[in-house]
């Protein structure tokens, strides 16, 4: 039997490995894309482990959200991506600090 | 004679009338010309000079004393605030005396001032000056006193800075009127306290109660109680040093001189300066509670009386020779009173108000015949030349000096007398003082004399020629005044002092009485003439005038063997005590230190340095370091995110 | 061990291997293929919860569509590998500080003191004939029906934007704006001329 902790502490260490992944990586916007898909994982992760201990099944509703919104988000992402490397023909987060105070 | 109802009527046109005048001549006096100006403020003095010396004095003679209210100013926390009059005995005799001089002082300054561009913003002043001390002595209360108080040193003030051109004079009329504010002080807080123990600020209702609260105490500070009469009466005084010049707020008496002779003669010899003395003599029922405060005003008026009149035997200016006189004579009215002899002490205020006047005019005299020089050492060989000017000064001199049957004699014989029959504490002292003072006073007054008029002429050519006596505007007031310094003391000794003039006016406690002593050996005049002719001020007066002719009419070179001889003591006095140049060190360089202490360090660095750009520093240097949060870099916002959940996490972990 | 602790092991090393790899690999392809790894072993670890569906959907959505799109821009985009090929060195110390305290944080709550077998057991399995998506649909068109709604409204934006922002018209292309042919202007279409009635002979 495993019990619900496990589920939670593997979400737990894939959130901050994805966390790791967003302010060490400075060279590659993709990358910091591909980490909050990472993230966005570890929340369903949690969700459905909770909906299987919990038996209820509004946890795996929630993750059928999360998953539309997160493909959704995911795209316009990736479109902004595309015009920002367009006009810069760069995709080096460093370069992107136009909001600098 | 007349009812009430009228009297009330004479006693405000006295003082109205000099306003009036000063008001027309100040205000018009550019539309009325000269001799309108001098015409509307003569008319008013002379007004109020024939009512008060013909109409008052008489009346108030016959028995008839007022007190009452004229108008009422305000309210305020229950007191009334009035203006009223309280004519007595004392009131009487003060307003015949101040509007007499006052008068001789206008007619000759028609002379005096032929010249002068601010001839009608001069009458305008010494009428309006004769209204504030009307004002003065004619009060039935503290704050109309103040009133009238503050005044005359307001005209003093603007009077000695009369030629405002003149750096001088400017700096004369300051120090007047700032040293003048230092006594004020005092007397303010002596008000207030009388106030605050009274709870009404009439005349009449304290000298009704005080006596209840003779053995009153005050916790000045916490631990210290002090006796409240006492100190009522130190406060009180200590206004009348500020403005009757006594030793230290002496100073700015002989700066005074910077204004016009006619001022010098009437505000500071004859009415001003005699305000304080003026005061002491009026609440005297407070005085006589307090043996402390008698015993203060006698120590101070006998070390003024003193120490004034050795500065006066080194002086060669002309006008600070009768200056310093004028504080020596002020301390010996001080020394009256302090032994409770009030009568005398204002006997002698008439008296010397006459023969001083006379002689600052006399003086003034002799400075226009000679074109405005002062310096004695410039002077001599005028008697035959000036032969009015020459004799009522020697009347006056020996008025000053004290050799009957002029009045000088007989005023300052009555102080000597009361101090010697006197017991207070510091009377000894005191009688030793006045008793110097004598032979120096007589000195000085006739080295003066002997200087100006007598001896070869030392000025030069040029002035020598045109040297002649002045016109006759100027001659009649010096008649005028010279003829009261020759008749007023035996005239008046008698009624004044032993026949009870002042009665209910001045109180004397029986344990003080030393007049009453002296009263019961009085046998009239010629009597006391006789005495005095073998008593020792007399002995010592004719001292003084034999020294001072030696020394200066037989063997002229002395004066200058002794000052060789004598130079520590003669620098001493010349500077007079040192006293200016330790206020100017201690008092005003203070105050300039304090002040820029505060504009350096308090103003500059603290308020605007600390304060006001301080903060505005501090918000910069505090952007500066916060700018860097706002890197631009996403990731650094993503950390700062996952910084704080990871704090909020601890602290939730630990509550 | 039994074969559930087995599996469940075995997929979570994958993936947590995997998202170790797809933040430190240089190479954005390789990253996207580890995404792809980590996504296909979670669906695993779904599967032993029971979540059927849901895992199939993460299969074909997630690595399907989203993860196909993630490899066309990385490989449309023409990235300079070089500049890549630097590290990120100098500031993993405190980010992995922050990361393995965070992760140490997290477990000290989620422990098994609260949320171990004793306070949450295992419902066990469900029966063969359940049907993981039937109960899922009975939710979702019933009482999420409005969320769902919305959720297809978010696809539809979506789509809208992407295109809106990357779209690049040819210059030679030929194409009607229906707008622009209906736009008349009366003065583009009539001209007054005053001329006389009749002409003389």
């Amino acid at each position: 039997m495993i019990p619900l902790s496990h589920y939670l502490i593997l979400g737990a260490i894939l959130f901050s490995l994805s966390v790791v992944g967003i302010f060490l990586n400075r060279k590659n916007l993709v990358i910091l894309l591909m980490a909050i898909e990472l993230m966005l994982l570890a929340v369903n992760l949690n969700f459905i482990a909770f909906s299987h201990y919990l038996g209820d099944i509004a946890g795996q509703v929630f993750v059928f959200f999360i998953l539309t919104v997160a493909a959704a988000e995911s795209a316009i992402g990736l479109a902004i991506l595309v015009v920002v490397f367009r006009n810069r023909s760069s995709i080096n987060v460093e370069d992107l600090s136009e909001l600098k105070g | 004679m007349q009812d009430g109802i009228s009297m009330e009527l004479i006693y405000l046109a006295i003082p109205l009338s000099c306003l009036a005048g000063a008001l027309l001549a100040g205000l018009l006096g550019w539309k009325i010309g000269r001799v309108g100006a001098h015409s509307v403020t003569i008319l008013g003095v002379a007004a109020a000079f024939v009512l008060s010396a013909f109409v008052v004095l008489p009346d108030v003679l016959a028995g008839n004393h007022f007190n009452g209210t004229v108008y009422t100013w305000g309210v305020s926390a229950g007191i009334p605030l009035e203006v009223g009059f309280l004519i007595d005995p004392l009131t009487a005799l003060m307003m015949t005396v101040v509007t007499f001089v006052s008068l001789c002082v206008h007619v000759y300054t028609i002379g005096y001032m032929h010249d002068d561009p601010g001839y009608q913003r001069f009458f305008s002043y010494i009428a309006l000056f004769t209204f504030a001390m009307l004002m003065l002595v004619m009060s039935n209360n503290f704050l109309q006193l103040f009133f009238g108080w503050e005044a005359v040193g307001l005209m003093s003030y603007l009077l000695i800075g009369f030629w405002y051109t003149r750096d001088s004079a400017t700096y004369a009329q300051l120090k007047a009127f700032l040293v003048n504010r230092v006594g004020d002080l005092g007397f303010l807080l002596g008000i207030a306290a009388v106030y605050m123990t009274f709870n009404t600020l009439d005349y009449a209702a304290v000298f009704a109660i005080a006596p209840q609260m003779a053995a009153k105490t005050i916790q000045v500070w916490p631990g210290v109680e002090w006796n409240l009469m006492t100190l009522i009466g130190i406060l009180l005084f200590v206004g009348a040093m500020g403005k009757s010049a006594q030793v230290p707020l002496h100073v700015w008496l002989p700066d005074s001189m910077e204004g016009p002779t006619p001022i010098s003669a009437l505000i500071h010899a004859a009415t001003m300066v005699t305000a304080g003395v003026f005061m002491v003599a009026r609440m005297s029922p407070l005085y006589e509670l307090s043996e402390t405060a008698l015993s203060v005003v006698l120590v101070i008026g006998a070390i003024t009386a003193l120490s004034m009149a050795f500065v006066g035997m080194v002086q060669n200016d002309i006008k600070r020779v009768v200056a310093y006189s004028t504080l020596s004579q002020l301390g010996y009215m001080m020394v009256a009173l302090g032994v409770s002899a009030y009568s005398v002490g204002i006997f002698h205020l008439m008296t010397h108000a006459f023969f001083k006047a006379l002689l600052f005019l006399a003086a003034g005299s002799v400075i226009i015949a000679l074109h405005h020089e002062q310096d004695l050492r410039k002077m001599g060989g005028l008697k035959r030349r000036m032969p009015i000017t020459f004799v009522t000064t020697w009347i006056g001199s020996l008025a000053l000096a004290g050799i009957p049957p002029f009045a000088g004699f007989f005023s300052k014989d009555m102080i000597i007398e009361s101090v010697h029959n006197s017991s207070l504490p510091g009377s000894g002292f005191a009688y030793f003082a006045v008793l110097t003072g004598v032979f120096v006073t007589a000195f000085y007054t006739f080295r003066m004399l002997f200087l100006t008029y007598y001896g070869k002429p030392r000025m030069d050519e040029h002035t020598l020629k045109h040297v002649e006596e002045s016109p006759w505007v100027v001659t009649i007031p010096l008649i005028l005044l010279a003829i009261p310094s020759l008749v007023a003391g035996f005239m008046f000794l008698g009624p004044v002092v032993f026949g009870g003039y002042f009665a209910e006016s001045i109180k004397v406690l029986p344990a003080h009485d030393v007049v009453g002593q002296i009263a019961e050996h009085y046998a009239g005049i010629g009597p006391f003439i006789a005495h005095g002719l073998q008593s020792a001020p007399f002995l010592l007066a004719v001292a003084g005038i034999v020294t001072a002719w030696f020394m200066y009419v037989r063997m002229p070179h002395l004066p200058g063997r002794v000052r060789e001889k004598a130079g520590a003591i003669y620098t001493l006095l010349l500077r007079k005590y040192f006293v200016d140049e330790f206020n100017e060190f201690v008092f005003a360089g203070g105050a300039r230190a304090i002040g820029r202490l505060f504009w350096k360090i308090g103003d500059v660095k603290l308020i605007d340095g600390l304060a006001v750009n301080g903060t505005a520093r501090v918000i910069g240097w505090v952007s500066t370091v916060i700018r860097h949060i706002q890197s631009g870099y996403v990731y650094h916002y993503a950390f700062a995110m996952i910084l704080g959940v990871f704090l909020l996490i601890t602290f939730f972990l630990h509550r | 061990m039994e074969f559930k602790q087995l599996i469940f092991y075995f997929f979570g090393a994958v993936l947590v291997f995997a998202a170790a790899m797809v933040i430190t690999v240089r190479n954005p392809v390789k990253a996207a293929l580890f995404l792809v790894l980590a996504f296909v072993s979670a669906a695993g670890l779904w599967l032993l919860l029971q979540a059927e569906f849901l895992a199939i959907v993460l299969v074909l959505v997630y690595v399907g569509a989203v993860m196909v799109l993630f490899l066309f821009v990385v490989m449309m985009l023409d990235i300079n590998l070089v500049r890549l090929r630097e590290g990120f060195g100098e500031y993993l110390p405190i980010g992995g500080l922050v990361a393995v305290l965070l992760v140490l944080e997290m477990s000290i709550i989620l422990s098994t003191d609260q949320f171990g077998l004793k306070q949450m057991p295992d419902p066990g399995s469900l029966p063969a004939d359940h049907s993981n998506t039937r109960e899922l649909g009975r939710l979702l068109y019933t009482i999420y029906a409005y969320p769902f709604e919305i959720a297809a409204g978010i696809l539809l934006v979506a789509i809208v934007a992407a295109i809106a922002l990357t779209l690049r018209r040819r210059k030679d292309s030929k194409y009607q704006d229906p707008s622009q042919q209906i736009h008349i202007d009366r003065r583009t279409r009539m001209r007054v001329v005053k001329m006389r009635a009749e002409k003389k002979s």
